[in-house]
């Protein structure tokens, strides 16, 4: 056969021709690479276009509020928090996930690092009530957003969804799904102790945005309301 | 300030816009066509906003400004997503470059080794 040896000439006298498959493989690999990048991403854990910007407090402030399920000393509006860094989690009585996180939020409130602001999204009243009671209230307050438009301000998409806020209001960190105790650890706790530290300035804003505990399961839970 | 016209035109311009919006529920689906709670409550507020008066491009950046660019359908033609939209079809053409070359230049040396005959094919096999 003439042309497997006239293929093995053109190789021995044009380095071009090996150039050109090198570059080809690499442009190849390369691709690959991207894909396979693309592939361990996770769809469901999207980022948060608030981060960076305000958080919708006065719109939260206008919600109803929960009444206080134990005795204490609660704080009476998110807008007393201004100053403070504070955490918003975005929970229901109907989403299953949100049991399983709960615990790590109870114990956080326990330690009194950081205020926690819960909103009961799309819940009736009597049945967060009730969930509260048996499941332990982490909350300094808790509003609900019985229709779910503060939930589209906050580009909710599922819950539960825990915010980190900074002492000027701003919007430094989401996370989808279930917040587990390594989270909590990892991710949460250190950049509440940075932001109290700094007093809100951080020198590399992206940093906080989207950070997610590498190695720990995401999507431990998540409820869609569908 | 509420526009008022006729529901059937109402219909048709939620569904235009929704149909440009992503279900971040259901990831394939626009909010015309997903059935989820979250792509329910997007039409209607899709709606009040053009009740009151906002028009699709105001409708679209409402979304994108709280869920993130990925919750148009369609991505965004910016800096970050050229290497998306113009990729395939640079591959394309640079494939297609390389391959006439290849072509072209393995038509030359069969020609070259036809002319050289018979001796110097054997002496490569």
């Amino acid at each position: 056969m003439s042309s497997p040896s006239a293929v093995v000439i053109a190789r021995r006298r044009n380095p071009w021709g090996l150039a050109v498959s090198l570059v080809g493989l690499l442009g190849l690999l390369a691709l690959f690479g991207l894909l396979a990048k693309g592939l361990s991403l996770n769809p469901r854990d999207l980022p948060s276009a608030l981060v960076g910007k305000p958080a919708p407090t006065s719109m939260l402030q206008a919600l109803a509020v929960l009444p206080p399920t134990q005795p204490g000393q609660p704080v009476a509006s998110v807008g007393n928090l201004q100053g403070q860094v504070w955490v918003l989690n975005v929970w229901a009585s109907w989403c299953a996930a949100c049991r399983d996180e709960h615990p790590v939020l109870v114990e956080a409130s326990r330690q009194s690092v950081v205020p926690i602001v819960g909103l009961a999204y799309k819940d009736k009243t009597d049945d967060s009530l009730a969930w509260l009671r048996r499941h332990g209230n982490p909350y300094a307050i808790s509003y609900e957003d019985a229709t779910g438009r503060l939930g589209i301000e906050l580009g909710v998409y599922g819950v539960p969804e825990t915010f980190v806020i900074d002492q000027a209001g701003v919007v430094r960190h989401r996370s989808s799904g279930a917040v587990t105790q390594q989270q909590w650890r990892e991710v949460i706790a250190p950049l509440v102790a940075r932001l109290k530290q700094s007093g809100g300035v951080l020198p590399d804003n992206k940093a906080d945005a989207n950070q997610t505990s590498k190695g720990v399961a995401r999507g431990v839970g998540r409820a869609t309301a569908s | 300030m509420t526009t008022l016209m006729p529901s059937g035109e109402m219909d048709a311009r939620v569904k235009s816009i929704s149909a440009q919006l992503r279900c971040l529920v259901c990831q394939n689906q626009t909010i015309a066509d997903s059935q989820s709670d979250l792509a329910n409550d997007l039409r209607a507020q899709i709606q009040q906003q053009l009740q009151q008066g906002r028009s699709e491009g105001q409708v679209l950046e409402f979304m994108a400004e709280r869920y993130g660019a990925y919750v148009l359908y369609k991505p965004p033609v910016n800096a970050a997503t050229a290497a998306l939209w113009a990729g395939p079809g640079l591959m394309l053409v640079g494939g297609g470059l390389v391959m006439a070359w290849v072509v072209r230049r393995r038509a030359r040396v069969l020609q070259g080794a036809a002319r050289r005959g018979v001796d110097e094919q054997e002496e490569g096999a």
